[in-house]
């Protein structure tokens, strides 16, 4: 099988799921430590506080399969949480220490944006930091408390305005990230998922 | 820059799309996944779909449709989300966080909670510890009392004694990450939105405000997203009986110079 979907958290898999059917492309779960060799790519949702979800994938034993597979060159696309997740840390809640595969940090909206909505919840437009064989220079749907900065100008794919200029996409070598729900914005989102499934091994 | 939505509002009875008018008229529109594709085809900002029903079970809809109808509300969550790919919000008849855990799984993003919040407020919390607050919308149903907006509860027919404003902020302080707020004596009117009351409720609150409740015609639209600061305009009738009325919508919106996308 090819696209290897990370289950860890409570949270809506399934929009995931329907957009890869949509997408005809071949996946499967990963549950346990051991299903990882299945995959050639690795998918990592997300929806929930990064505390918890970090703290979930420390508890099934699934940092060592995850750190291998991106050390392995091999493809691997995070969501949302499933992003930010691969950055040093967050402030999100309590101080909680990332997978540290992206130099940067998550911070909460609330702390650094003043009389803006929070959480940034809508369509908002992603602009193309650099060339890629993804597309977003297009509106994606967004729905988070905290956003990324990045140290390396060279990681950032994407960024985007909600008071604060933050990295709404990251792409270094095999490992791409997006803070916006793909599977949530229609056409535009869809067809990231046809071109995550297309990179090479 | 974060753009503003129009979110159209299906009401689920008995397994078809109604039609409603001051709560309580309901005219069969459809079949459900029919219309969601529909409404997919349109890329629409996002959907609310609310239970209406009253009895909590999917009786038997209409079957002219060549569709098979679905009689539980995870199987009709189920089959939207197969065929939407944009934010869903399910309403109507959730009651424990087991009610949530059921339409999350099944791929709704967020709940919409109504009358179970105002007598169990915890339950707010609840939901927003687990799933994060922007999977929490509170709908606040209201009408006007000696020129006051006061919440009413179980469709509409129980007056609570609270101001809207009041029960909006104890909401955001418990953790809802939207408030969506009903206009009683609007729905199914087409008289237009309540702008004063939309335009005050956005002052007060640090979440989004989706309001509904009005629209008769698409300038509708225009003259809320011009006069109040809402984050989000729903509206229901409107789009199941006006021609194309979402994309028409739309391009008048951004005529208009409005931030839509």
């Amino acid at each position: 099988m090819k696209v290897g979907i990370i289950k860890y958290e409570a949270g809506n898999l399934q929009s995931v799921l329907n957009a890869l059917e949509y997408n005809h492309v071949d996946w499967g779960l990963i549950e346990k430590k051991s299903d990882f060799d299945n995959y050639s790519h690795l998918l990592l949702p997300g929806v929930g506080a990064f505390p918890s979800a970090m703290k979930q994938l420390l508890e099934k034993d699934f940092v060592g399969p995850i750190l291998k597979h991106i050390q392995s060159g091999n493809p691997f696309l995070g969501i949302c949480v499933g992003f930010q997740l691969l950055l040093d840390s967050s402030d999100e809640k309590v101080f909680t220490e990332g997978l540290g595969v992206i130099k940067g940090r998550v911070r909460n909206f609330k702390e650094h944006t003043e009389g803006l909505l929070v959480p940034h919840v809508g369509w908002n437009f992603s602009r193309q930091e650099k060339e890629s064989h993804f597309h977003l220079n297009e509106s994606f749907y967004f729905t988070h408390s905290c956003f990324c900065l990045c140290e390396n100008k060279e990681d950032i794919l994407a960024t985007t305005e909600y008071g604060v200029h933050f990295v709404s996409a990251i792409e270094r070598d095999n490992v791409v990230g997006f803070q916006f729900h793909p599977e949530k914005s229609h056409q535009y989102g869809l067809n990231l998922f046809k071109t995550f499934e297309g990179l090479k091994c | 820059m974060l753009k503003r939505r129009l979110i159209p509002v299906l009401n689920i009875l008995d397994g078809s799309i109604v039609r409603s008018e001051d709560f309580k008229v309901h005219q069969n529109i459809g079949n459900v996944i029919n219309q969601a594709s529909r409404y997919n085809e349109w890329e629409v900002d996002e959907l609310i779909y609310l239970d209406i029903g009253r009895k909590g079970t999917y009786a038997a809809g209409r079957s002219d449709h060549k569709v098979n109808t679905y009689v539980e509300i995870d199987k009709i969550i189920e089959q939207i989300s197969k065929v939407c790919f944009m934010p869903l919000a399910f309403g109507g008849g959730i009651k424990t966080l087991r009610d949530v855990d059921l339409r999350i799984r099944h791929g709704a993003d967020k709940v919409i909670i109504n009358t179970e919040a105002f007598h169990n407020p915890s339950l707010i919390t609840e939901i927003a510890d687990k799933y994060g607050s922007q999977a929490v919308i509170i709908s606040i149903d209201y009408r006007m009392i000696d020129s006051k907006p006061r919440v009413f509860t179980r469709f509409a027919s129980e007056d609570t004694g609270m101001s809207l404003y009041d029960w909006v902020k104890r909401c955001e302080d418990l953790g809802a990450g939207e408030i969506f707020i009903n206009a009683i004596d609007r729905d199914g009117k087409a008289n237009g939105y309540d702008l004063e009351t939309i335009q005050n409720t956005c002052d007060l609150t640090k979440i989004p405000t989706i309001c509904c409740g009005g629209a008769g015609v698409l300038e509708d639209f225009v003259e809320v997203f011009e006069e109040t600061n809402v984050s989000a305009v729903a509206a229901g009738n409107i789009f199941h009986f006006t021609e194309r009325a979402y994309p028409r919508a739309k391009k008048l919106l951004k005529e208009e110079n409005i931030n839509v996308r």
